[in-house]
């Protein structure tokens, strides 16, 4: 996976997040403050841009401009997160030309770590980090288990999907939707379902390079 | 939902622009969104930075002058600011004393105000920041994000910027800032939502005969629904919380808070509510605040904010302030 399939997955990210928006916003209405879709869509939309207009010569190099194009555009705690995963994400895959799976792998592990050191929130608190966790654990299962990229990716995918609609049952801890505490169960998570999205990009984009 | 806008997403940057027409004495960076006072910093003082989404005002660029704040950063509406405003605003303020972040206990406001607050230090410039955590409606325990920062932060950025504005050191400023919080305690009730204009439609519907107790300022649900009631007694249960939590005693500001959408007629009876029940614990409103001053767009609604005073806070409430929101002593 070269610099360009990780443009390839942020450009996808923004479509699939802009698609979503009043999804988002709706889930947000519910727990939150209604911003989640837009502030999304806007984040992602100056990624594309800035993807554009910078050049970024290696994998590393583009999810640290996402990241902090993300940290520059958002705002809320959605920046600040998302820019903190992406920025990680960015550093762990270091200046290599060329991503494999594992590096991938490892990538979206320091993604979590960077999100959990930041937010400090934990699985079973009704936050991204709930689609996150699960998903790096299905990929590193599915590498362990020598699965080839694309049921690796649809694993790590689906994992997210559900780990998102696990929120639904879950008391927010953390975040806005915890000043309404018993009453955010019921609702699934804006910023879980937000990070499925992104996940299921990334699934997308390699199912349609594949061979 | 009828607003006066001309695009939902140009609503910050259309209000920004009308704001900068308005007032002569600041100086408005409509493209990074940061509001300074027109004069400048003043050398040696302490900077008083802070900012929010936008959507509360006139909180926060309403209070930005003499005697109160000497920046603001809006964010996109019920949106925390990001770093890069923070710290544009922090530098623009920096007068060699060193610089006060009042920051409001919310997630992204935490997050973005300490992002900013490293690449300040990275630049040199030293900040502390102050969290205003005053809303008694959510538990601060490990079950929560904490207690939210609302009407609290009006009276910490006049009066940590009254002591600021006589030349005090930082340190010293900041722990006017937190005394004030410390002191202060609120609670507010919504009779409607209110809608985003990027949304649509409101966050959420409260029913005619409903109401939302325990609110906070962006429009989402608070402590619990419940029927609609005289002013009498939702001013009760709003002075009941709060004396719960920190007993009315000795003398006290007392701000009524109109969410937005709530007219000064009814903010004033809610006063005289206020009022009577304060007295009626044996307590003095010395000092008092009726309107609106951190708003949640058009919701309907109130919040109170008390602080128990102490002379050295009183002469702080009292001094000079000129700012479009609040001027006094001049």
């Amino acid at each position: 996976m070269d610099a360009a399939f990780f443009r390839d997955w942020m450009t996808a990210a923004a479509a699939a997040v802009e698609s979503q928006r009043d999804h988002l916003t709706q889930l947000d209405a519910a727990i939150g403050d209604a911003d989640h879709g837009i502030n999304m869509a806007r984040g992602f939309g100056a990624v594309t841009a800035a993807l554009e207009q910078k050049g970024t010569p290696t994998p590393g190099s583009v999810l640290t401009l996402a990241g902090s194009t993300l940290i520059s555009k958002v705002g809320g705690a959605s920046g600040p997160l998302y820019g903190m995963a992406l920025r990680s994400a960015g550093k762990a895959l270091g200046e290599a030309p060329d991503a494999d799976l594992h590096a991938l792998a490892g990538a979206l592990e320091a993604a979590l770590a960077g999100v959990q050191k930041l937010g400090a929130a934990r699985e079973g608190e009704k936050t991204m980090v709930d689609a996150l966790a699960p998903a790096v654990s299905a990929l590193a299962k599915a590498l362990a288990e020598g699965t080839p990229a694309d049921g690796a990716l649809s694993a790590l995918a689906a994992a997210a999907l559900d780990g998102a609609q696990a929120t639904i049952s879950m008391q927010a801890l953390k975040g806005r939707a915890s000043y309404l505490g018993p009453r955010s169960v019921g609702h699934e998570d804006p910023g879980a379902a937000s990070m499925a999205l992104i996940l299921g990009a990334l699934r997308d984009v390699a199912a349609q390079r594949a061979p | 939902m009828k607003k006066l806008i001309n695009a939902p997403d140009s609503v910050v940057a259309d209000a920004l622009a009308g704001v900068a027409a308005a007032h002569p004495s600041l100086a408005v960076d409509i493209e990074n969104k940061v509001i300074t006072r027109a004069g400048g910093p003043t050398p040696g003082k302490v900077g008083l930075v802070s900012g929010g989404g936008s959507g509360h005002e006139p909180l926060h660029g309403g209070f930005v002058g003499l005697g109160m704040l000497d920046a603001a950063c809006p964010g996109e509406v019920f949106t925390s600011p990001v770093p890069d405003q923070m710290l544009a605003a922090t530098k623009a303020v920096d007068a060699g004393a060193g610089v006060l972040h009042i920051v409001k206990n919310y997630t992204g406001d935490v997050l973005n105000f300490q992002m900013a607050a490293e690449l300040a230090a990275d630049d040199g410039v030293e900040v502390t920041p102050v969290v205003v955590n005053d809303d008694v409606a959510v538990q601060d325990s490990l079950y929560t994000a904490g207690r939210r920062g609302v009407g609290a932060t009006v009276f910490v950025e006049k009066i940590a910027g009254a002591l600021a504005e006589r030349g005090a050191p930082l340190a010293d400023v900041a722990a006017m800032a937190a005394e004030v919080n410390e002191r202060s305690r609120s609670f507010g009730v919504a009779l409607t939502s209110c809608t985003i204009p990027a949304a649509g439609k409101p966050t959420f519907e409260l029913g005619d005969g409903e109401i939302e107790l325990g609110i906070g300022i962006h429009g989402e649900p608070g402590r619990r629904r419940a029927p609609l009631a005289p002013a009498a007694e939702l001013a009760a249960a709003v002075m009941d919380a709060i004396h719960a939590d920190q007993p009315l005693a000795g003398d006290l500001l007392v701000m009524v808070n109109g969410m937005g959408g709530t007219p000064l007629i009814e903010l004033y009876l809610v006063y005289n509510e206020v009022h009577k029940y304060v007295t009626g614990k044996g307590a003095r409103i010395t000092r008092n605040l009726v309107g609106n001053y951190i708003t949640s767009l058009e919701m309907q609604g109130f919040s109170v904010t008390v602080c128990r005073l102490t002379d050295a806070l009183g002469q702080l409430w009292d001094a000079p302030v000129d700012t479009p929101a609040l001027r006094w002593g001049r």
